[in-house]
């Protein structure tokens, strides 16, 4: 049924056309470059003279983190968003694609950007903390790999969160930051969970931040094996095989209800 | 297959739409805040058990005054709204069974032409070849040729689609559509709002379309002249109802023998004068 080829081909539809849009909207993405690396230099600044290299790392690791997985969270609603306000997601919806493929592109498009930010933020860091951050203990591979099945969970949710801006541009936004706050506060970025109030911590306990957190610190501060984390990897595992799967089938519903009541759009 | 290419059967949409209820001024202050927050909803009948068919090689002209339903008929065909009630079939394909199929086959224009307002017009006609899967020179070639046709500058494509006019903008929507050779074409008022000139360079287009590639068109609109102009068959539409339908010789004779407008027609039969046009 579904040709394989061709949906590739189509998802490259929306890493092009976001893409596209990045450059055309520059000054934008120039003011997020440099709220991303101010944001994570200022929190690991608080550790310098203050605290030990570990320290400072914890943090950092926490602010490069976070902001990695909001845009895995993120992108995905964002370009619904930008959609319903250009107008332009009626002609996206009438186009024979399968809604997974339109999907999957748009979650391709978030990686690669992700990648990209972080990444640009993270060979800035030595520049602050070159000779203050010690990084001889760190195991990269370990980290590669829990970012790499975390970003599943986060995809997941991303998809989730879709559906808010299908239903209504302005809220859905508020909607999804308000999702992404939450996770923030549960989600020990910055601090130990066991900080936060006895009511709170279970909610953390199914936050995919937490566990990616802690594995990826684990990596980098204490040069974890890939195998001793591999209690966490699985949970972050079954977590993403449960919320992408879940996602896909509460964006076709949140469509299939937007269709009903007319929510695409009214005017024309 | 039978020459029906577009069929309704009996097609209900209604929308609800919230409303406040006015002051009411017995009530205490507390009671009237209260009140304030309480939504009432008010049915909308914008398609209101409609049925007719699209023969191969037809324009279909659908012809309402504003808020008549027209909008909401073209985004039932096009899948973008479910029905209530009733079918909606297109080159025989149930288009809620069978949505993708059908979008395969259909593209639309609706009144605002919505594009990624910074990207260039070659850059939106690139995102929706991708999107159709034409190979993307291909694409450019073809949206040059149905561009000129239509009497834009091909070399404005590169400008990005908030600096070029309305007209313009409304061209590149035009050719967005023709892009992906639909065996469909849906124009939601594909005129309105552009000066002569363009205005004659969409319609001779349109004309075009139908004869050398067997697109069959279904129009709406509420300007008679254009109606009169493009359509095979025109059905008049008012509070989600058609209450006429006919080509325009029969429209006409419908109300008089003598020489009458289809303007004139339109009045006597909805009771109604057309906006602006
Ligand atoms: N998505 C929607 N939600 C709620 N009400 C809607 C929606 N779409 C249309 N309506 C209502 O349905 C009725 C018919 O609207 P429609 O847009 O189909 O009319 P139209 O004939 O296209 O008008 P126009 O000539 O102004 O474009 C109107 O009363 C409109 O307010
Ligand atoms: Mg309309």
């Amino acid at each position: 049924m579904l040709n394989l080829a061709r949906e590739v081909m189509v998802s490259y539809a929306f890493i092009e056309r976001n893409f596209n849009l990045l450059k055309r909207y520059l000054n934008w993405e120039i003011l997020f470059f440099t709220y991303s690396i101010v944001n994570a230099l200022t929190i690991g600044l608080i550790m310098v003279e203050r605290g030990s290299s570990e320290d400072v790392l914890y943090l950092v690791i926490g602010a490069l983190i976070w902001g990695f997985l909001s845009i895995m969270m993120r992108e995905v609603s964002d370009a619904i968003t930008w959609e319903r306000w250009e107008g332009t997601i009626e002609y996206t919806f009438i186009a024979p694609i399968h809604r997974v493929t339109h999907l999957v592109g748009s979650c391709l498009f978030a990686i690669l950007y992700g990648l990209l930010r972080t990444g640009v933020v993270l060979s800035i860091m030595p520049l602050f903390f070159g000779n203050y951050v010690d990084l001889s203990n760190s195991n990269w591979l370990t980290m590669m790999c829990v970012i790499t099945i975390s970003s599943l969970s986060f995809i997941g949710i991303g998809l989730m969160a879709a559906i808010f801006p299908l239903l209504s541009p302005e809220k859905g936004q508020a909607a999804t930051g308000i999702l992404q706050s939450i996770l923030l506060l549960i989600s020990g970025v910055y601090y130990e969970i066991d900080v936060l109030p006895v009511w709170l911590q279970p909610f953390s306990k199914i936050s995919p931040a937490t566990y990616t957190l802690r594995s990826i610190r684990a990596a980098m501060l204490d040069n974890a094996s890939i195998a001793s984390q591999k209690q966490n990897l699985l949970l972050l595992l079954i977590i993403g095989l449960i919320t992408i799967p879940f996602g896909f089938y509460i964006f076709h519903q949140g469509e299939k209800y937007a269709k009903r009541v007319g929510r695409l759009k009214r005017s024309g | 297959m039978s020459s029906d290419v577009v069929v309704l059967n009996q097609v209900v949409k209604h929308f609800y739409r919230k409303k406040r209820l006015p002051r009411n001024r017995d009530l205490s202050g507390i009671q009237q805040f209260a009140s304030s927050f309480k939504n009432y909803k008010e049915v909308v009948k914008a398609v209101d058990g409609i049925s007719f068919q699209v023969k191969s090689g037809q324009i279909y002209g659908i012809l309402g005054a504003n808020g008549s339903g027209k909008s909401t008929l073209i985004r039932l065909i096009s899948t973008l709204l479910l029905p209530d009630s009733g079918q909606v079939n297109v080159f025989g394909y149930d288009v809620v069974k069978n949505s993708y199929l059908v979008r395969q086959m259909i593209n639309r224009v609706s009144v605002e032409a919505a594009f990624f307002k910074r990207l260039s017009a070659e850059e939106n006609l690139v995102y929706t070849a991708r999107l159709y899967g034409i190979p993307v020179m291909e694409a450019r070639r073809k949206a040059e040729h149905i561009l000129n046709k239509l009497g834009f500058d091909s070399k404005r494509m590169h400008e990005g689609m908030e600096d070029l006019s309305r007209g313009m903008q409304q061209k590149v929507a035009i050719a967005r559509a023709l892009l992906t050779s639909p065996m469909l074409l849906l124009l939601d008022e594909p005129t309105t709002g552009l000066d002569p000139t363009s205005k004659r360079d969409v319609q001779s287009f349109i004309n075009d379309v139908r004869h050398q590639q067997d697109t069959v068109v279904l129009l709406t609109t509420h300007d008679m002249v254009e109606a009169e102009k493009l359509c095979d068959q025109i059905a008049i539409i008012d509070n989600g109802k058609i209450i006429c339908e006919g080509t325009v010789k029969e429209l006409k004779l419908l109300i008089s023998q003598t020489e009458v407008t289809l303007e004139d027609v339109f009045i006597q039969l909805t009771g109604k004068t057309l906006s602006e046009e």
